[in-house]
């Protein structure tokens, strides 16, 4: 069944089909009930389910982290909701320590099909507390697997995926795209953890991206192919696992390399994939990788401080010319 | 309350065990069998004791990293314990947790947790789920008075309590986290205060007497499987020991161990014993023999134990990698 929704309709419809099929499905997080849901995702859910599957919490963001771990462990499928990835900060400790860890700990005894949703990016002003784009750093753990949906197929795809899954995932949310619009096909076959997506072939230069900057990618890549340059738009999707395999094929026919990562430049995911490059591609490259990422501040409430710490479509078009300018 | 003979000899042998295997494990860390952090928990046994004989196989115990006691009392067979602390493979977490991370799916004993504090949300989880599935499971949750300053107990208390959990939260108040002193480290010290501060039942008991221990369990599982939500109780206790095999012990003086430990959990129920005329009755001498061959038979298992190959590093940290 194919049909045109949001991404935060796309969003609220997995969650409400997972619940309907599978009693051990609840969401619980700060709001998500009587509010509706800071972001609106699950308005309604409490009427259709009530207060013991669509949990209004506590503002205790590493107490019902911990819970949602809890329950995991002992035969439920919960989502936790944590209202944006700042505040994810104060769960870390249940997220890393006990979510990433229980399984290798334990000898292989205890898994934690646990599912975290979170708000990340930038783009509203919101200063520096509520703006950030962690999902590199949570990448960086084992035990985790870590999705950004970007399409609306995949903001519905990925919340099953995620709940199929036997480990803790966390799905990272921008919510400037909540109001855009796609096209959903419930009958589709999901593409997979762990797979990246070619949303646009190209043969001079490849250009890795995920979330809301997908389509910075792609506005950029319009831009640039009124200009002779047809650049590849790879979406990465899922950033633990990476998908190598994908990533070095696109590599092998562009053998140039642009990276649009929110995340700042230090220490984040598009170092991670400049080094993967690197160390399986090396000869294929014709000119040094390039990246654009936010700015190192705390992201400014001011807008146009805002806009130049972030990624933009001119910056990747600025950035891709350079690439091609060096080959 | 009086004892029966049986229950008697049963709380003897499992502080006396709990003891035995606890002081040989000290040994084998000073030969270096045993490495990384060891927290012992002698003088405190009989509120492990206490607790779990009042709860059932099928429930859930959460402990910290001071768990041996709890996890051998909770079933864990006292060699599967010992290879864990020399890291075999034959260890109830293939030894890759270590003292501190003891587990057995199968006894329901979900882990020994080493961030003070961690393991109280989980805890709250475990109890959440079985009440959800309308299961009459109850979650036992054991922590230091060290974790009562930690943001996740509060949570905690107040999560469970609002939302009416199967929950025992056991604090073994041994009045020191490391080198701290409870009253250095906690503005209100009455520690049933602050859980009362969330309406949860709350109650002090003498962490050094099994029975008085006991009795209290006894009746918070009632009060928790009647439905009526989760208690908390505070064991009054002292460990005789330094907080683990690095720490010099500074903090505190001969005299007031002494004091304590002539109230020791095991001295204290002997004389409980010999007033109740049940000493003579428990063969004490061949308690000790069968605990000593126990201990030995875990340290020969430990000893035999294989190492996991380093070649399966990388299994169980995702649940796809788990093929045995
Ligand atoms: C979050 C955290 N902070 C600090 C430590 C270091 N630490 C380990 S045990 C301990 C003392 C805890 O005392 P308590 O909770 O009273 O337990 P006890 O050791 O007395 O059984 C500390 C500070 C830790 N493991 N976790």
């Amino acid at each position: 069944m194919k049909k045109e929704l949001t991404n935060r309709e796309a969003v609220r419809m997995a969650i409400d089909t997972a619940m309907q099929k599978d009693e051990r499905v609840f969401l619980a997080g700060e709001d998500v009930g009587k509010y509706g849901g800071s972001y609106a995702v699950s308005l309604g859910l409490l009427e259709k389910y009530g207060p013991e599957r669509i949990v209004d919490t506590p503002l205790s963001e590493s107490g019902f982290t911990g819970m949602g771990i809890g329950a995991a462990m002992n035969g439920m499928r919960p989502i936790i909701e944590i209202m944006t990835v700042n505040f994810s900060l104060l769960a870390l400790d249940q997220i890393m320590n006990n979510a990433a860890h229980l399984l290798h700990m334990s000898g292989g005894q205890y898994n934690v099909p646990l599912v975290i949703r979170m708000v990340t990016g930038a783009g509203k002003q919101l200063a520096a507390q509520h703006s950030h784009s962690l999902e590199g750093w949570y990448a960086h753990i084992p035990g985790l697997k870590i999705l950004t949906a970007a399409t609306v197929q995949d903001a519905y795809d990925m919340v099953h995926l995620a709940l199929a899954d036997p480990d803790p995932v966390i799905l990272f949310e921008n919510s400037l795209l909540y109001n855009m619009k796609g096209v959903l096909d419930t009958s589709a076959q999901p593409l997979p953890i762990g797979q990246a997506k070619v949303m646009r072939e190209g043969k001079d230069l490849s250009i890795f991206a995920y979330g809301i900057n997908l389509f910075k990618a792609l506005e950029a890549a319009e831009t640039l192919a009124k200009e002779g340059i047809e650049a590849e738009v790879v979406d990465l999707r899922s950033l633990r696992p990476l998908d190598d395999e994908t990533i070095i094929a696109s590599v092998r026919k562009t053998h140039r390399v642009l990276i649009v990562d929110e995340g700042w430049r230090s220490g984040s995911i598009s170092a991670e994939i400049m080094a993967r490059i690197n160390e399986q591609a090396f000869f294929e490259l014709d000119a040094p990788m390039r990246r654009v990422c936010s700015e190192e501040v705390p992201i400014p409430y001011a807008k146009h401080l805002e806009d130049a710490a972030i990624p933009s479509p001119e910056k990747v078009v600025d950035a891709a010319k350079a690439v091609m300018e060096e080959a | 309350m009086s004892l029966s003979l049986e229950k008697a000899k049963q709380f003897y042998r499992q502080m006396l065990l709990c003891r035995r295997f606890e002081e040989k494990s000290a040994e084998l860390y000073t030969e270096q069998k045993i490495r990384g952090f060891l927290h012992l928990y002698i003088g405190e046994e009989a509120v492990a004791t206490g607790i779990i004989d009042a709860i059932e196989p099928d429930d859930g115990v959460v402990a910290t990293y001071r768990e041996h006691c709890h996890a051998i009392l909770k079933g864990i067979p006292p060699e599967k314990v010992m290879a864990e602390l020399y890291g075999k493979m034959e260890g109830c977490s293939r030894g890759r947790g270590g003292s501190m991370h003891l587990f057995d799916k199968e006894k329901n004993f979900y882990g020994g947790y080493a961030i003070v504090g961690g393991g109280l949300p989980l805890a709250v989880g475990i109890a959440l789920a079985d009440k959800r599935m309308g299961r009459k499971r109850v979650t036992v949750c054991f922590f230091g008075d060290g974790a009562v300053a930690e943001g996740e107990f509060h949570e905690s208390m107040n999560l469970a309590q609002l939302w009416e959990l199967p929950v025992l939260f056991v604090c073994e108040n041994n009045l020191y986290g490391m080198g701290t002193y409870i009253e250095r480290a906690e503005s209100e010290p009455d520690l049933v205060k602050k859980a009362k501060s969330y309406r949860m039942e709350a109650h002090r008991v003498d962490g050094m007497d099994v029975v008085k221990v006991n009795d209290a369990a006894k009746k918070a599982v009632a009060h928790i499987r009647s439905g009526k939500g989760p208690v908390f109780l505070e064991c009054q206790t002292y460990r005789f020991r330094a907080h683990s095999m690095f720490d010099p012990d500074r903090y505190r003086t001969k005299k007031e161990i002494e004091a304590w430990k002539e109230k020791g959990p095991i001295v204290t129920f002997r004389k409980y014993l010999q007033k109740k005329e049940m000493w003579e009755k428990i063969d004490a001498a061949a308690i000790e023999k069968a605990i000593e061959e126990e201990v030995e038979k875990a340290v020969d298992f430990a000893e035999k134990g294989t190492w996991e190959p380093v070649s399966d590093l990388t299994k169980f940290v995702y649940s796809e990698e788990v093929t045995s």
